[in-house]
């Protein structure tokens, strides 16, 4: 007889479906109070970004819609070029140099020495550490006068002293220098993670074939460790295109904007002048521009892949 | 043969310790001249790193134009509260996430996991607005709930998801066959069980809290809530570049994380070695 059919299918069925609802019920119990609150600050401020992205807003007097022309004028602001390009020169100087550093001391960490421990917490311990106080120290470091930098580099008998943050020249070299020693620690930690899950018979197999160790490095290690290079270059290149608290603690963007970035100047324009509108709208640009990096690293990827790398 | 991988390893180590001076001596420069006079620094040797004589000036000093102790407290209340509220959050969700059945269940999971892309800035001045309309600027309050409600609750939300899968279910059948409701075995069980992981994501988000800069600035001037790295800020402004008292600051805020790091370095690994993403 049919399980489904009379008294007892009924009252089965209408049990079940209980048990149903209540388990669902307790499932969003779990999950309401997660869901509510980033539904408000982070979904509903998604939406909320956008709206005031095309209006002119200074917080005081109502949002009046004004369409695209934020927009339209971050791409005619000398300003926000500036930043553009100051951006894309942190990218290009701090990515690669970032990458080959950490993968270098995950290498060199990477064995079973005395002491390696320690090393590893040193290397790391800069990317624990919040960047406005030790901007500060490096504010100190790279003073020209009173500065430890200049006093070494005077020290081995360097005539012409860099005026570091001072000057157009070494302002981006010298914000960069403190970037690279606070974040390398962290994707070295990642590339360690990387080394471990490479099998040691590939090594030995190298050497069977009478590979010296450069080339085992070259052949073996780098290409393995793709996939670790892969997410720290998308990650270094996002977090290098967030760069903010050391040119607010640093420099503030000077000298004349040669230091200046995106997000310092959104952070400028929305909290020192007021121009919700516009901050906004280049916040979203910034976003398009980040997300449309990360999906060509991808596409590329793929790409590599079906060649055969 | 022999002796060249010995010579091998004392090259690597003159590399790996000359590495290590670059990366600690910020650190030792600014506590060393924390506790230097103030003669010492501007026309001393910057390079002599000990104190001659040592003084404890500058510490008072930086504590006489801002209230650094309170600054201190107010970032150790909020780099506990707001990741023990956010972990308590996440693993609700992650285990319902990981156990219960529920229609939509991996849509909104990957609706959630959509929150990490995306970048914290383009949520900053809406929230900011909002936390305005709310009447919550200079308040606790906006110090805690918009910084829970981030990037970093859906990371502890896929963190512990992955790590309640790992959790053999027999531990709970049992509990469920003996009556006990999905809220008994989560906190009866399951949270017991999961204390490393608990500890992973705790340490991470005590010092994202612990460094955060760019929200507490925005919304909070009153320095009886100010948390520490905003104030730092506050006495760059009034001092310029008085290093001594800088310093002494500097140090008293980097100080109490090195020191958390030092014991807890196990679990800050962890934290990059299981995810790679997130958790900064």
């Amino acid at each position: 007889m049919n399980a489904d059919c009379g008294r007892d299918g009924l009252m089965k069925r209408l049990g079940g479906s209980a048990r149903q609802v209540r388990q669902t019920l307790t499932a969003w119990s779990f999950i309401l109070p997660a869901l509510i609150g980033l539904g408000i600050f982070v979904y509903g401020s998604l939406v909320y970004s956008l709206y005031i992205s095309f209006t002119s807003w200074d917080l005081l007097t109502p949002a009046r819609w004004i369409g695209f022309a934020n927009y339209a004028r971050a791409f005619r602001d000398e300003s926000f070029i500036q930043c553009l390009y100051n951006t894309v020169y942190f990218v290009v100087a701090i990515v690669p140099l970032g990458i080959v550093f950490a993968m270098a001391m995950a290498m060199a960490l990477n064995k079973q020495l005395p002491g390696i421990g320690f090393f590893r917490a040193a290397y790391y311990m800069p990317s624990i550490t919040s960047t406005i106080a030790i901007g500060m120290v490096w504010l100190w470091i790279f003073n020209p006068d009173q500065g430890v930098l200049n006093a070494i580099l005077k020290l081995v008998g360097v005539s012409n002293l860099p005026r570091w943050l001072e000057s157009r020249v070494w302002a981006k070299p010298a914000l960069g220098i403190m970037r690279l020693w606070q974040v390398s620690g962290y994707y070295m930690i990642m590339y360690l993670s990387g080394l471990q899950n490479i099998p040691n018979e590939l090594y030995e197999a190298a050497e069977i074939d009478g590979a010296t160790g450069w080339q085992k490095t070259r052949y073996v290690t780098v290409p393995l460790l793709s996939n670790t290079t892969f997410f720290a270059t998308i990650m270094l290149i996002i977090e290098v295109f967030n760069l903010f608290e050391a040119v607010y603690v640093m420099t503030e963007g000077r000298p004349g904007g040669s230091t200046n970035t995106i997000l310092y100047y959104i952070y400028a324009q929305a909290f020192q002048r007021y121009r919700m509108g516009y901050a906004s709208a280049m916040a979203w640009i910034l976003f398009v521009i980040l997300f449309v990096i990360t999906l060509i690293q991808f596409a590329a990827r793929r790409r590599k892949e079906e060649i055969g790398f | 043969m022999k002796r060249k991988k010995r010579l091998h390893i004392a090259v690597l180590y003159a590399i790996l310790i000359l590495v290590a001076i670059v990366m600690i001596f910020p650190f030792v420069w600014s506590v060393t001249a924390s506790f230097k006079t103030r003669s010492q620094i501007y026309s001393g040797n910057p390079l002599d790193l000990i104190p001659n004589p040592a003084t404890l000036n500058n510490y008072r000093k930086a504590l006489s134009v801002l209230p650094f102790h309170r600054f201190l407290v107010n970032s150790l209340f909020l780099a506990t509260t707001v990741p023990v509220i956010s972990i308590t959050l996440a693993s609700m969700a992650a285990y319902s996430f990981a156990r219960l059945q529920f229609k939509g269940r991996d849509f909104i999971f990957m609706l959630l996991l959509g929150v990490m892309m995306l970048p914290g800035h383009v949520t900053l001045i809406p929230r900011y607005a909002l936390v305005r309309k709310l009447g919550w600027i200079n308040r606790y309050t906006a110090l805690i709930i918009p910084p829970i409600f981030s990037a970093s609750l859906v990371f502890n939300i896929f963190f512990m998801r992955q790590h309640f899968l790992s959790i053999p279910r027999e531990l709970e059948e049992a509990a469920l066959i003996d009556g006990c409701s999905p809220w008994g075995v989560w906190r009866n069980i399951i949270m017991p069980n999961s204390k490393p992981a608990i500890a992973t994501i705790a340490i991470i988000g005590f010092k994202t809290e612990w460094n955060s800069f760019l929200w507490p600035n925005v919304v909070i001037n009153d320095f009886l809530k100010m948390p520490i790295q905003v104030g730092l800020t506050y006495l760059q402004t009034n001092v310029q570049s008085s290093w001594d008292i800088l310093m002494a600051a500097t140090t008293l805020s980097i100080i109490p994380l090195i020191v958390i790091f030092m014991c807890f370095q196990r679990y800050f690994m962890a934290g990059i070695l299981t995810s790679g993403l997130g958790g900064r």
